[in-house]
């Protein structure tokens, strides 16, 4: 046998059906890949339907995973391995692998029935019909031989065959010299209490690893060095659970009880299971009855003194509407995370998309600006959500923290921080009344960030309403006065404005100060964009990157940085908002790069975007 | 409970805002604000402590005009919003003051909800059976065939018993009372406070503009003592001009009785407030009066039930978690895997 061959990157590919258990060999490979220091990047990819029908396109789930030797900051583009449970998977993942790319396939899944589930006969089957040439093609029949080996194990065929995922990993396991200690473990904890199955399923992985050994075809193993990332101690984490994280961080950094009022919503429902997890930091976790009743109960709990936060995707943000505007007008503390997905309406409720930008500017009646800002990967989910609490709560406002789909679910090592390093949140309650003579409360007497006090039931003496009807200055009573109300919308749309004094100014993630092309990105595309601008700038071409963490309101010198430019383009997964926004504000020659196909951008595509200019 | 009265830390004079009351001159939640300043006082406990949350609508202005913490919120959500409240401060009274469109049209959905969970808040529903902010279109409880607004030809709408509604959504207490009886509203009102559990108090409240007169047949003089009945715990259904009527069951069916023709006291129904199969065919009571042989309203307690309130389990499994140790945000920032890097 050959020695083990050095790559500096692979992107492997996991296709079956929805229960073939993908996600779940996606992530344990995931795992070995973090714990031998690879960079990585993953993306699930999986449909809507809990359980599609078996062996139909619909019903087939994937999960690409991108390890290296380098740093990386997407999935990538095209994978190098493709391992598929059955033709459908095939079919629908062919156009994801390179030309000389690896398939690893189950023969059982392109049988006569299999065939026909994905709309193919014995004719067009890949396997005859020549249409795999370009590709090496392993096909093992892995059903048959995790059957034969567990037909003594006392389970039913339908328990037997779920152990197929794990033959496929403890093969793949061997293919790049992995250790299998971890995954065994992390069987031991799920399966800890039915003995069976959990023999069942490390004999399977066992017996994967010992298959490649012995097997001829896999002669030749690969290593994928650990990656030269910034010296420190490294986790694997998904931009869900980053985002449960920072919010705990946030109540704990601002000394206070941390509420999450939320009803469960496609892709964001795992912030949720996150957080009821951690209730020993006094983690309140309120399952609504439904989207309004979410926030409703957040600004409840927001009122009452805590860190008040709730959590949906697009069609539960539009539900919410009126509720944001409710605590934009009391001017309580309130960050909404919306995990974006797919839209309108339900739309692609596992895809990812950027298309809720409009949403959180304008997605309310009236006058009814918020401050936004964006995370633009899974582990910068954790600050991102951290920052909107922080001005959440020193600035009495609701603030969007926008996420997505992409983020949500991918992984990626991260250098976490020591919770000492985190900024201190400072604020206090008031307890004082707050007139010039000190004889009444004035809930409305804003300071120099145009706040207002926060003074929570129980305090002696500060007594006090607050509701949705327009509030007369500083006394906060109702008020119907033509002049107060026109005065109260540009007072909150300049305390919006005034955010902007309280946060970093906008740098360059890379590139020069002035040139021909800026690439303005926001979000989830910022892998793919730097990617990109990397590559062009190894090929010597003048290209540079801004990427923004606050979109409401911008950094201050937001309108210089572009001016310094000929042209900026914008690339976006919607149909062209952020540079609505942009060519708005700044009268500038912004350019739209759109994809709306549920999918994040290549690398590639933005790579040709950029020739175009430069 | 905490009915009994305590030495009071405020006076009802201090409940009284600086805000001039908007309602109609002659409507009924004059009253009900001066009930409810009225006992607040004897509850012994600081008036910082009261939180009034309430939804849109006439009733929802409540808050302005309570010299305490108070929230007016947003239509039908206010069953939603104190919620939040609660299950975070669960040492705050809250109140929830709603109507019968806030709580029963738009707010329905949080309503049940509520009431199924369980928080120990209070709820005055102000039924009078009409939109009155909107300026008169039928209501979910408007009777079928109500001719407004917006159903001139009369409303095909079938109307919601809020009572029975509230026996169906698994309420702990359940009352009904009426803003022209301050006597018997203050011991509602002081029996809901004195409930750890949702207090939900059904008060029948006249507008004397959009729906005067809806319920002068059980509030005025001449009719009141033939067309209610006040219930009173451990003692017989009895009404009437002279306590001379009473209700029998037979069976499970009400059958009103002439107790001056000889039938007995003996065999009188007896109200018991914790009977759940009694107190759900009290709440049936609810005939149009016009029709003969009617049954007669009650009034009073419905139902009351000791259950675990929805804050007290949240924050008992808090306790629970934290007794396994504090949360550590570096334990949790770390996680259970991690590899060094240099």
């Amino acid at each position: 046998m050959a020695g083990a061959q050095q790559l500096s990157s692979v992107v492997i590919r996991f296709a079956g059906d929805s229960g073939d258990g993908m996600q779940l060999t996606g992530s344990q490979f995931t795992n070995s890949a973090a714990l031998i220091g690879n960079d990585l990047s993953t993306f699930p990819d999986f449909p809507a339907e809990i359980r599609a029908p078996l062996g139909t396109l619909p019903g087939v789930s994937g999960f690409q995973l991108h390890f290296s030797s380098e740093a990386i900051y997407t999935p990538g583009d095209i994978c190098d391995v493709l391992v598929v449970m059955n033709v459908a998977a095939l079919k629908v993942n062919i156009k994801q692998l390179k030309d000389g790319g690896t398939i690893i396939l189950n023969t059982d899944g392109f049988d006569p029935k299999n065939l026909r589930l994905a709309g193919l006969t014995e004719e067009t089957n890949p396997l005859n019909d020549g249409s795999l040439d370009k590709f090496q093609v392993k096909q093992i029949d892995v059903t048959k031989m995790v059957r034969e080996l567990l037909k003594e194990s006392g389970l039913g065929v339908k328990e037997i065959d779920r152990c197929k995922n794990m033959f496929v990993l403890g093969l793949l396991f061997w293919m790049y010299n992995r250790d299998m200690t971890p995954t065994i473990g992390y069987l031991e904890g799920k399966f800890g209490k039915k003995p069976d199955i959990l023999k069942a399923n490390i004999s399977a992985l066992k017996t994967g690893f010992a298959f490649g050994e012995t097997t001829e075809s896999f002669a030749v193993t690969y290593e994928v060095n650990k990656a030269i990332l910034p010296k420190g101690e490294y986790r694997s984490i998904t931009g869900n659970e980053a985002t449960a994280y920072g919010l705990i961080a946030a109540a704990q950094k601002a000394n206070l009880s941390l509420f999450l009022g939320a009803y469960p919503i496609t892709p964001a429902s795992d912030v949720l299971h996150e957080l009821s997890k951690h209730k020993n930091f006094g983690v309140r976790t309120f399952q609504a009855e439904d989207e309004i009743a979410g926030i409703a109960s957040a600004i409840g709990a927001a009122y009452g003194g805590s860190l008040a936060v709730t959590l949906s995707s697009g069609p539960g943000i539009a539900l919410k509407g009126e509720a944001i505007g409710l605590a934009a007008m009391m001017e309580l503390p309130l960050v909404i995370c919306n995990v974006q997905r797919g839209g309108p309406s339900t739309g692609l409720p596992t895809k990812t998309e950027q298309a809720d930008l409009m949403q959180a500017y304008y997605g309310r009646n009236g006058e009814c600006p918020v401050a936004i800002v964006s995370a633009n990967g899974p582990s910068d989910a954790f600050f991102a959500v951290y920052e909107a609490c922080r001005i959440a709560l020193q600035h009495m406002i609701p603030v969007f923290c926008l996420t997505d789909g992409y983020i949500a679910n991918g992984a990626e090592p991260w250098k976490f921080p020591k919770s000492a390093d985190l900024p201190k949140i400072n604020l206090s309650f008031t307890t004082e009344k707050n007139s010039d003579d000190k004889n009444k409360f004035l809930p409305y007497l804003r300071d120099e960030k145009l706040s207002r006090p926060w003074a929570i039931p129980g305090t002696p003496g500060l007594e006090h309403r607050i509701g949705g009807l327009e509030k007369q200055a500083v006394s906060g009573n109702i008020s119907y006065d033509t002049d107060n109300h026109e005065f109260m919308v540009k007072l909150r749309q300049e305390k919006v404005d005034r955010i902007a004094d309280y946060i970093p100014l906008q740098t360059l993630d890379s590139g020069e100060e002035q040139g021909d092309l800026l690439i303005l990105g926001w979000g989830s595309t910022y892998g793919a964009i730097k990617t990109a601008v990397k590559q062009a700038h190894n090929e010597g071409k003048k290209v540079s990157h801004a990427h923004l963490r606050h979109l409401s309101p911008f950094p201050k010198n937001l309108g210089e940085i572009l001016k310094n430019f000929k042209q900026v383009l914008v690339p976006e997964m919607n149909n062209g908002q952020l540079v609505k926004i942009i060519r708005d504000k700044y009268f500038v020659n912004a350019i739209p790069l759109n994809k709306i196909q549920g999918l994040p951008f290549k690398v590639d595509e933005i790579k040709q975007a950029i020739e175009k200019f430069v | 409970m905490a009915t009994e009265t305590q030495t009071p830390l405020f006076t009802s004079k201090e409940l009284v805002t600086d805000q001039e009351v908007r309602w109609c001159p002659g409507c009924g939640d004059y009253s009900i604000l001066k009930q409810v300043q009225t006992v607040l006082p004897d509850f012994g406990r600081p008036k910082e402590e009261f939180v009034f949350v309430s939804g849109i609508g006439c009733s929802s202005r409540f808050p302005y005009y309570m010299e305490t913490y108070g929230m007016h919120t947003i239509h039908g959500r206010a069953t939603a919003v104190a919620s939040g409240l609660k299950i975070s401060r669960p040492d705050l009274s809250v109140w929830i003051v709603t109507g019968d469109g806030d709580a029963l049209s738009i707010g329905s959905g949080h309503f049940i909800h509520l009431l199924r969970r369980n928080l120990d808040v209070n709820v005055l529903l102000f039924n009078n059976q009409i939109y009155g902010l909107t300026k008169g279109q039928y209501s979910p409880t408007s009777e079928a065939g109500k001719v407004t607004k917006s159903s001139p030809m009369g409303s095909v709408d079938h109307p919601f018993n809020p009572a029975a509604l509230c026996m169906g959504a698994d309420s702990t207490f359940v009352a009904r009372s009426m803003d022209r009886d301050p006597k018997h509203l203050q011991s509602v009102l002081k029996r809901a406070y004195g409930h750890k559990g949702t207090s939900m108090v059904e008060i029948y409240q006249n507008c004397n503009v959009f729906n005067d007169g809806a319920f002068e047949i059980f509030t005025e003089k001449g009719s009141k003592k033939l067309e209610t009945l006040f219930m009173e715990q451990g003692k017989p259904l009895i009404f009437g001009e002279n306590g001379d009527k009473g209700i029998r069951l037979d069976g499970f069916k009400p059958i009103v009785v002439d107790i001056a023709g000889g039938a007995s006291a003996n065999d009188l129904w007896i109200h018991d407030e914790t009977d759940r199969v009694k107190a759900t065919i009290l709440t049936r009571f609810f005939d149009n009066p016009v029709m003969e042989n009617h049954l007669p309203r009650p009034f009073g307690i419905f139902y009351t039930e000791e259950r675990g309130t929805y804050e007290d389990g949240v924050n008992e499994q808090i306790e629970r978690a934290q007794q396994k140790g504090l949360g550590d945000l570096d334990k949790l920032l770390k996680g259970r895997e991690t590899w060094m890097v240099g």
